[in-house]
């Protein structure tokens, strides 16, 4: 069965878009991430126009986050101080990668900067994860000792704030600037970037982990939403008939994804999402190396 | 008395000796939710006050042309290992959708003077901003992908005449259609040259959901918006909890 896409103005296959959401939503709800990463490239490889896979991947994050941020809150593992200065960062960020996008595709740019962004970031964080997982897996025998409080760049900066929730007493700069960098990732890339700010919320900021998932679901929920507001208003690129077949697929998906997760080990679930991140890094990289099979393109003008 | 008047009117009338009488399957094609391109039937007939000339031959050429737009092609080098937009064209105008459905091999039957008067041919329809060394190649590019897409067609020997009067053809319209008025044409020729044309529209336009939707993003982008996070919050949300109710 056929969809026309009202805005993407292609027409697609209505089980190709609930089988990629379902997908994506199979392997989000059992790592437990939002699955951005993966939506925007494949809606890409099906012929999705980038703008419109940024734009509308940003508004599939919403629907992914705002369930689980709610069950976070009842178990109260949402720090809300660090969540809005978090948001207060990502919101700037967001508008700033707002204005990159926009010159990115002026210059017609935009599709080898975001596979780079994606290479590089993906790249990065899945080989970081990788290490660190393997390590972990080789030494469970062994105990960790982390140090309850360790003295570092972060607690020298001025502008300091407490967080009760995640027991920290620091400069706020710090998460501002995480906040900024995932939002600016969330607006060129069409991602949660919960992949970037997790990792960055333990080791940079030292956050107590039980309140991690939680503040940067609060996070994300708050900055792909401004995300989406942002697409729709300047360059109407969302597809909401899009965007709803992605999340009525994810939604079901993710159900059965988080029953296939809780019988694997933490440390085999990080081994594989790592992987899948490197190989969703590597593919864009092939496309970006390889020779390509039409080296003309197409755009209209816009205005 | 009205006899009379009537033959002074047709001998006032300018005198050809070919006319076409011709009819389109529809007049309009709506985009809705699940529009998959649709078939378009052009049929006429060629009219005439005395008999044909046996030759040349008559022969039929038929194009539909979708709203033109102005577009950049762009050319990716490699730089530094990656494969970077580089060169890039201007082109002034270029139809979205162009079919060419004839009788006859287009070379032949149709001369290049005529077909530079009459834009009849797909390069013809491609306007380039001002020209440089290597335009042609981007131009060649522009036709090679939309020729793979389906958007231009050239399809020779696929109009039908039959007793060198009656003719139809069937042309397809592909599912990434863009809005706007398509130009249906239909030139009759004899000996390469264009012996009557006739030129009719057929509108485009998205219907329905699809309309709705396409306004409410242009017109009102910011309550379009917020409709969408709506329609996420209450997808995810709901799903999830129907999903705990089904558990339970």
């Amino acid at each position: 069965m056929q969809l026309y896409l009202p805005i993407a103005e292609v027409s697609v296959n209505v089980f190709v878009l609930l089988g990629l959401g379902g997908l994506v939503g199979f392997l989000s709800g059992m790592f437990g991430v939002g699955g951005g990463f993966l939506i925007t490239p494949l809606l890409m490889l099906i012929g999705v126009p980038p703008a419109v896979a940024v734009a509308t991947g940003a508004n599939q994050v919403v629907a992914s986050s705002i369930s689980g941020v709610l069950a976070q809150f009842k178990r109260r593992a949402v720090d809300m101080k660090m969540g809005a200065v978090l948001t207060v960062g990502g919101l700037l960020g967001s508008t700033i990668g707002g204005f990159v996008f926009d010159l990115m595709n002026r210059l017609g740019q935009i599709d080898v900067f975001v596979q780079l962004s994606y290479v590089l970031f993906l790249g990065l964080i899945g080989g970081m994860m990788l290490v660190e997982s393997v390590r972990s897996l080789l030494r469970t025998s062994k105990a960790v000792v982390r140090r309850g409080h360790v003295h570092t760049l972060v607690h020298r900066m001025p502008f300091k704030m407490k967080f009760r929730a995640s027991g920290l007493y620091i400069s706020v700069i710090p998460p501002l600037i995480v906040g900024a960098a995932v939002g600016f990732l969330s607006a060129i890339m069409g991602v949660g970037g919960g992949f970037i700010m997790v990792p960055a919320m333990i080791y940079l900021l030292g956050m107590q982990t039980k309140v991690v998932v939680g503040t940067s679901l609060f996070q994300i929920t708050f900055v792909t939403a401004y995300t989406t507001l942002v697409h729709a208003v300047t360059h109407h690129t969302v597809d909401m008939m899009l965007a709803l077949l992605l999340i009525l697929g994810g939604v079901i998906g993710a159900q059965f994804g988080a029953r296939v997760g809780v019988r694997l080990k933490a440390e085999q679930l990080r081994i594989l999402l790592s992987l899948l991140v490197l190989a969703v890094a590597v593919k864009i990289a092939f496309d970006l190396l390889l020779t390509p099979s039409e080296l003309y393109s197409i755009t209209r003008v816009v205005g | 008395m009205i006899r009379v008047l009537l033959a002074l009117l047709l001998l006032a009338l300018p005198v050809r000796a070919e006319e076409i009488v011709s009819g389109v399957s529809q007049s309009g094609v709506s985009i809705t939710t699940n529009f998959d391109g649709t078939a378009i039937m052009v049929y006429g007939a060629a009219i005439r006050d005395r008999p044909a000339p046996d030759w040349p031959l008559l022969q039929v050429i038929i194009t539909i042309e979708g709203p033109s737009a102005p577009l950049v092609v762009r050319k990716k080098e490699r730089v530094a290992g990656i494969w970077l937009n580089r060169g890039a064209v201007q082109i002034a105008s270029a139809p979205s959708f162009y079919a060419v459905a004839t009788t006859g091999d287009i070379g032949e039957i149709l001369s290049p003077a005529e077909d530079a008067k009459y834009h009849v041919t797909i390069p013809q329809t491609i306007e380039a901003v001002g020209s440089s060394a290597d335009q042609g190649k981007y131009i060649a590019a522009l036709q090679r992908i939309r020729a793979e897409s389906g958007s231009y067609r050239l399809a020779q020997d696929s109009v039908l005449l039959l007793r060198q009067s009656l003719f139809r053809t069937d042309i397809t319209l592909p599912a990434n259609l863009v809005e706007g008025p398509y130009k249906v044409r239909i030139f009759l020729t004899r000996g390469g040259e264009v012996v009557d044309m006739q030129e009719s529209q057929i509108n485009v336009a998205k219907a329905g959901l699809e309309r709705a939707l396409y306004n409410l993003a242009m017109q009102s982008p910011l309550i379009y918006g917020v409709l969408s996070l709506l329609m996420a919050m209450v997808a995810g949300w709901g799903a999830s909890e129907l999903f705990k109710r089904l558990r339970a």
